[in-house]
């Protein structure tokens, strides 16, 4: 177990990097605590893999270092980095049984036989495997040789921490939910730092403690589910949490305070006049019909269950806002209205007033 | 469920019964028919039972070439299927290198063989073979055309120097078929080389392994081209191999009988081996 610490991490694939879009990870500075759980959160190509690979040591980082517990390990290979890695599909080793394949990094290690079966026997209770332990490996379900990849993960006890790159994406949909909530349980038991890497918000939400929301590259907010859905930092974590996302619309600024469709709008944060795009950020749980406000046309009305969508076009803007059940839509014209709590001002995209890594 | 009932469709399936009938049912009953009767002559045949067959086991020159057969193919094997997979191994897996590796390594394969045969009869002459003549001038006694172990070490060289680029193709087909995860698992895992080797590599070029070893006991114990060519079976019949046999059997002495008794038992020799090793590789392999 040990504390990660990412420290001015920069990785690109080309050997000399010129334009920004050459480096895959743009500039990192990271601290995971010790037994935390993480989850990196991303849209695909956004550098979340290439980060787990540079944790891992399959990849030494352009620039910057690695810290496990303060122990610069930057240069040092996978094995000697102690980690535990679950990949995207299931790896197995197909010759093996079930036991063997436990086995395998215990073995490959040199330790003695009787502690062997004993952690096996012990990882095999916790992640199901006991009854299938005579089993050859190849037979088994995909989602049963995931708990093979994660127990192989969970048998060492020298192991700094497990990651996770995408371990659900062949899984079925039902076994997915059991195999979330196995992963979850087992964070609760051994206490290791576990890295999850996934694009799945769901996913990413309901496992980590802590979520890194990466885009095209760097970080563009850290914090907790609660955190990021309630006070995005970017846009872009705005828009990629939370279904349907968050409403961006373009506004304009006058004496600190936002001018949208000829009105002025109250947020939580103050700006001062700027030249870079002004943006108002509100997620559609915010946003209600109301008799005054900015007028827009109710366009589409869709049903999700215990509330309505419903979609407007708002100074030919695409909005969304949820409405309870029962409650009256209006056909036609509309005035909505923006909590001024969960309303906020983007600068270029980040939040106005403060920045995240900066 | 009721499927509709159509046995019209087993016209689409005559033309091919038709082809294998005309080219291997039919030459094979040829075959057996010879093998059951005797003939003096005048397009004559008497009924003579399994005495072919009997004589046959018998007989001490069929054994001799029959061990002699197994003899090759058992040492061609033990020397091309590692070696084969020792060469895929160290081949380069991705770069401008891989064609240029595997364009070298197919060329072997696409010279005649009796073209190969004539390459290696001249290349191993004892005067004027760049082999053979740089051997004697080392300082070995070496000719092929005289002592029978030149003979067989000339044709063993030849035959991997043909074919272990066959065990080398088929190993490195299946090489870069294993997903880079299970290297990097490997790593995680703390895996050796040997271990990578034996616990993924090795089970990943299971199945196509099992076919490179088939092929080649099946087109080593039929060879012919090539040793004619080379040895012409000799010295003496030291190098004289089932199907050179077989054929001086057939063709020189023209005795029809014994020769197609000969061809059935090289014939389920081949098969029964064959099956035996199949089943018993696939033996453990998922349903």
């Amino acid at each position: 177990m040990a504390k990660i610490t990412l420290s001015d991490l920069r990785h690109s694939y080309f050997t000399k990097p010129k334009t920004p879009d050459d480096w895959a990870l743009k500039q990192l500075d990271i601290e995971w605590e010790d037994g935390g759980a993480y989850a990196l959160l991303g849209p695909s190509g956004c550098g979340k893999s290439t980060l787990l690979n540079i944790i891992s040591g399959l990849l030494v980082p352009s620039h910057g270092r690695v810290l496990f517990n303060e122990l610069d390990v930057t240069h040092a290979s996978t094995a000697d980095r102690k980690i535990a890695q679950v990949f995207q599909f299931p790896v197995v080793y197909d010759s093996m049984t079930v036991f063997d394949n436990l086995a395998f990094p215990l073995r490959n290690r040199g330790v003695a036989e009787d502690e062997v079966t004993k952690r096996v026997h012990e990882v095999a209770e916790m992640t199901d495997l006991t009854a299938m332990l005579k089993n050859r490996a190849s037979g088994l379900t995909a989602d049963g040789k995931q708990k093979i990849s994660l127990g192989r993960g969970l048998v060492r006890t020298d192991v700094n921490a497990i990651l996770f790159d995408e371990p659900l994406t062949v899984i079925d949909p039902h076994l997915k939910f059991l195999l979330r909530a196995k992963l979850k349980e087992l964070h609760q038991r051994v206490n290791n730092t576990m890295i999850y890497v996934t694009h799945d918000q769901t996913e990413a939400l309901t496992f980590a403690d802590q979520v890194v929301v990466m885009n095209v590259g760097e970080v563009v907010q850290i914090g907790t589910p609660v955190e990021l859905f309630e006070e995005p930092q970017h846009t872009f974590v705005g828009h990629f949490i939370g279904s349907p996302g968050m409403n961006v619309v373009p506004c304009t600024i006058e004496s600190g305070s936002a001018i949208f469709g000829g009105r002025k709008i109250k947020t939580a944060n103050k700006v001062t006049a700027t030249t870079v795009k002004t943006e108002l950020g509100v997620r559609p749980e915010f946003v209600s019909f109301a008799k005054t406000g900015v007028a827009a046309r109710v366009v589409k009305v869709a049903d999700a269950g215990r509330f309505n969508i419903v979609e407007t076009n708002c100074q030919g803007h695409r909005v969304y806002l949820l409405s309870a059940k029962g409650e009256p839509i209006p056909s036609g014209a509309a005035k909505l209205a923006f909590d001024p709590e969960n309303t906020r001002i983007y600068l270029d995209g980040w939040l106005g007033g403060r920045r995240v890594g900066s | 469920m009721n499927k509709p009932v159509n046995q019209k469709a087993w016209f689409f399936v005559l033309p091919v019964l038709l082809l294998v009938a005309f080219n291997a049912i039919v030459p094979l009953m040829t075959v057996v028919n010879y093998s059951v009767q005797e003939t003096f002559g005048n397009n004559e045949f008497f009924w003579s039972g399994v005495i072919w067959f009997e004589e046959l086991m018998r007989n001490p020159r069929f054994h001799d070439s029959l061990g002699r057969q197994f003899t090759f193919t058992l040492t061609i094997l033990a020397i091309e299927i590692p070696l084969g997979v020792i060469i895929a191994l160290a081949m380069p897996r991705k770069g401008i290198w891989v064609s240029v590796c595997l364009v070298l390594m197919a060329l072997p394969l696409l010279i005649p063989w009796n073209v190969v045969g004539a390459m290696w009869n001249i290349f191993a002459l004892p005067e004027i073979g760049l082999l053979g003549k740089t051997l004697n001038t080392l300082g070995f006694d070496y000719n092929y055309t005289r002592q029978t172990g030149a003979a067989w070490f000339t044709l063993i060289t030849m035959d991997v120097w043909h074919w272990t680029s066959l065990v080398v193709l088929l190993s490195y087909a299946g090489l870069v078929s294993i997903p880079d995860a299970y290297y990097q698992a490997a790593r995680i895992d703390g895996a050796s080389p040997w271990a990578i080797f034996r616990y993924i590599q090795l089970p990943k070029m299971k199945r196509v392994l099992t076919i490179a070893i088939l092929l080649r006991f099946m087109d080593s114990f039929n060879i012919y081209t090539e040793p004619l060519v080379l040895t012409g079976g000799g010295p003496g019949n030291s190098t004289t191999l089932l199907s050179i046999d077989l054929a001086k059997k057939a063709l020189g002495e023209f005795d029809l009988g014994p020769a197609a008794a000969m061809s059935l038992i090289y014939f389920l020799v081949i098969l029964l081996t064959s099956w035996i090793f199949y089943t018993l590789m696939m033996r453990n392999e998922e349903q």
